[in-house]
């Protein structure tokens, strides 16, 4: 102690420890604990405090939404629409919190080598998007974006037999499902392809800011 | 900030921030001075050799220090961050946006003031419009219809003048884009045994003048005739008001092979091309017709 302040603290590895973990944690208590209490972020409404129909995912769309994130998707597109003119003329209305509260976790991505995503529901037919995802060099011969043949798959009686437990997981984090809903869950995948549900998926997506029917 | 659920959380990021503020402050004046002696050596040692002078902190890195706390306040002062507080300059995303949408309003808004009542025929006449029809084509409507506008399967060609539901007039394409179509045909698979569909499909390849079975196109006709007449008429040419495409014809929209033929009388079609009126706004509507009808009407 004799010459340095700062002996105390580098010489007890505890106290250091405690010292660096107060410092780091600063950010994050200001920056996002905060939000856990904001309308704007925790409820389907838009900037204004107007309701948004957003609703949680059926069966079918929640698990071509785990497919979504299975193949990557994310990768190389957003589903973030930024509040810039080159964005809202491209795509349409920029994305507000609201419209994502039951997107455990947020597909927002960050590298846009594709297009951004968010509004993309309805925007298209589904033929389109089954002949883009069979191979998008069918419909865009300039595209680079990989082709998916293996979705015409059916849904594997894997994610059939979890969809329950993960509709209730996420009725535990404040999605609100029936139990009618739970129920007929696994009825509804039966019989239908990874390509139907995630194309289901897709034609769902920015429904609630949406200019296309 | 005004959605928070309650007040405190205002009080609570204002608080969090002060007090960071005063830390590092607090933190850098106290290491201003070196306490001790100066250029000492410090009596502690590390991994046997190692060990520390007592000097004092590089003036730089203390200036960065200092210009980093007033930049933090300066920033808060002038944008949103500290609790309630909106910032001097009131900035916000969703503000700054419609500043660059009011600006592009200013600069574009006479341009297309200009073709507004202008007849789409004149405004495909007009070579600045058609540099414009033809970036909005390549943004908005090339996924499906090709860059160079010549379709893909199950996407029409939009450059051969054939068009499913219409006579391809102005007044049809505008209708189209803003509205959207749609073209749906019955699956046969209920209605007609594997023989008939695979008969009819010869049928509709001789219609076009492609090879085909002779005695299998003949049963296929009296097929045809009591099937398909109803939407694509008894001599095959189509019905627009349908959307019934002329099968006399050599353009096919989902291919002419027998196995493709077959295909979409077995499962019918659901085609549809979305409405884009709403999103697009009448303006570029206007614009795209012009692009797409000078596309088949080349002067």
């Amino acid at each position: 102690m004799a010459n340095s302040k700062h002996e105390l603290i580098e010489r007890s590895v505890t106290l250091l420890i405690v010292a660096t973990l107060l410092v780091v944690s600063v950010g994050g208590l200001v920056e996002i604990v905060p939000l856990f209490f904001q309308h704007s972020t925790t409820k389907p409404i838009d900037r204004q405090g107007n309701p948004l129909d957003v609703k949680p995912y059926d069966a079918l769309r929640l698990t071509g939404r785990d497919i979504y994130v299975r193949e990557g998707c994310y990768n190389c597109h957003s589903q973030m629409i930024r509040p810039f003119r080159a964005e809202t003329e491209r795509y349409g209305h920029y994305s507000v919190a609201g419209e994502y509260i039951y997107d455990r976790p947020f597909q927002w991505g960050s590298k846009r080598t594709g297009p951004d995503l968010h509004r993309v529901g309805g925007r298209y037919s589904d033929n389109w998007h089954i002949a883009h995802l069979r191979n998008p060099r069918d419909v865009v011969p300039e595209s680079n974006m990989p082709a998916f043949p293996w979705l015409d798959r059916p849904i594997s009686q894997r994610d059939i037999n979890a969809i329950q437990g993960k509709m209730k997981t996420l009725r535990t984090l404040g999605h609100p499902y029936t139990d009618e809903e739970i129920a007929q869950a696994p009825a509804m995948l039966e019989g239908k392809t990874e390509m139907e549900a995630l194309v289901a998926y897709l034609q769902g997506l920015g429904r609630a800011l949406s200019n296309f029917q | 900030m005004a959605d928070f659920v309650s007040g405190f959380w205002n009080m609570y990021v204002m608080v969090l921030v002060a007090v960071s503020f005063v830390f590092c402050i607090v933190i850098i004046m106290l290491n201003m001075r070196v306490s001790g002696k100066v250029g000492e050596l410090q009596p502690h040692k590390w991994d046997e050799t190692l060990q520390e002078w007592n000097n004092p902190l590089p003036r730089w890195w203390m200036y960065l220090y200092w210009i980093t706390i007033f930049f933090g306040i300066a920033y808060l002062i002038i944008y949103p961050g500290f609790g309630a507080f909106p910032g001097i300059a009131k900035w916000t995303s969703v503000g700054q946006w419609e500043q660059e949408m009011k600006r592009a309003d200013e600069q574009y808004g006479p341009k297309f003031a200009k073709y507004r009542n202008m007849d789409v025929k004149a405004v495909a006449a007009d070579p600045e419009a058609m540099a414009m029809g033809k970036r909005l084509f390549q943004t908005y409507c090339m996924q499906c219809h090709g860059a160079d506008a010549r379709g893909a399967k199950g996407f029409p060609n939009l450059t051969d003048n054939d068009w499913l539901g219409g006579d391809g007039s102005p007044e049809y394409i505008k209708t189209t884009i803003a509205q959207g179509r749609i073209g749906v045909m019955t699956p046969f698979k209920d209605i007609l045994s594997e023989e008939q569909i695979r008969d009819v499909a010869h049928y509709v390849r001789s219609l076009s003048g492609l090879s085909h079975d002779a005695p299998r196109a003949e049963r296929g006709a009296t097929v045809f005739a009591e099937n398909c007449a109803v939407c694509h008429g008894p001599d095959a040419k189509g019905n627009p008001l349908l959307g019934a495409p002329n099968l006399t014809d050599d353009i096919w929209l989902w291919g002419s092979s027998e196995a493709q033929i077959i295909a979409n009388v077995t499962n019918g079609i659901q085609n549809r091309m979305p409405a884009f009126g709403e999103f697009l706004g009448e303006d570029k509507v206007h614009i795209l017709t012009a692009y797409v009808w000078g596309l088949s009407n080349k002067r």
